[in-house]
């Protein structure tokens, strides 16, 4: 973590919940729930990612959590792609996000979600998209709400990939991270 | 989404609004990216195109200007939330535009 007061600058009683975490779960909470917990008054970004990831969609929870883990890896975030790898892989019970990242154009997913991923990544990686962009993904069959519900994904993404890049987020031992993916299936981000 | 639209308000009006210990012509700056000096301007232009590039010394320049960490943290999630915002509202108008005909 590249700012001390994101490791050891929380309140008494946010320490005590991270001491709590640690004792439950076995593990260090990782760096972003650091963050998370980090003068939420200021930043507090729990509640927005809740609404995209969790909130009513069309998209499944699997399929939003591959487009989180496919925008990170067109950020070059190593966590969040970590984070959100193993968070999908939970939700299809196989290496779909792996095979996605490596390949989107032979990933075994829909088309509407391959035209959908497309797009989230022309738009992270350079900053813009067109109304033909978005006319390519309709004619695949993604309506304007999924639409509108994926970009919703992107701007979270985009967001926290920022801050997990520019903080220096560490990537946790696997063990962590399944922890992490196992509670942000459960429970959300809230 | 309209919860969602109402997340994000109250998310800009809380690190451009709020307090904060930043003055709020820096955070507006690095929401912006624009009108910096070095090197806060690096730090946060990094932050908005290529924040896998931020090195810690560029962090540790922002420290040795006179900024504390916790100004330092007010201006990176600016710089963040400012570029995720300016993508997301193109991309909602090239939606819009996409379903009216707009060459956009």
């Amino acid at each position: 973590m590249r700012l001390a007061i994101l490791d050891h600058g929380h309140r008494l009683r946010t320490k005590a919940v991270l001491a709590m975490i640690r004792l439950v779960s076995g593990h260090a909470a990782v760096d972003v729930v650091k963050l998370a917990f980090y003068r939420p008054d200021f930043y507090g970004g729990g509640a927005l990612t809740d609404a995209a990831m969790r909130g009513l969609s069309a998209w499944s929870v699997g399929e939003r959590e591959l487009m989180a883990a496919y925008i990170s890896a067109v950020n070059d975030c190593p966590f969040c792609v970590a984070a959100h790898t193993a968070t999908a892989d939970l939700c299809y019970r196989d290496a779909t996000a792996a095979t996605t990242l490596a390949d989107l154009r032979a990933a075994p997913i829909t088309e509407p979600l391959r035209a959908t991923l497309g797009l989230l990544g022309k738009l992270t990686r350079e900053h813009r998209i067109d109304a033909d962009d978005v006319r390519a993904v309709l004619a695949t069959g993604v309506t304007t709400e999924q639409v509108a519900d994926a970009l919703a994904v992107g701007l979270v993404f985009n967001i926290t990939d920022r801050l997990a890049n520019a903080f220096d987020f560490e990537v946790a031992a696997p063990a962590a991270m399944a922890a992490g993916a196992r509670h942000l299936v459960k429970r959300g981000y809230r | 989404m309209a919860d969602f639209t109402e997340l994000h308000r109250a998310l800009l009006d809380r690190i451009l609004g709020g307090a904060a210990t930043a003055p709020v012509v820096l955070r507006r700056g690095a929401f912006d990216n624009a009108g910096l000096e070095e090197p806060i301007r690096t730090l946060v232009d990094k932050v908005a195109y290529r924040s896998d590039r931020v090195t810690d010394a560029d962090v540790d320049a922002v420290l040795s200007g006179g900024l504390s960490e916790d100004q330092i943290f007010e201006i990176v999630v600016c710089a963040a939330v400012g570029q995720a915002t300016r993508q997301y509202a193109g991309a909602l108008d090239a939606l819009a535009a996409a379903g009216d005909g707009t060459p956009r």
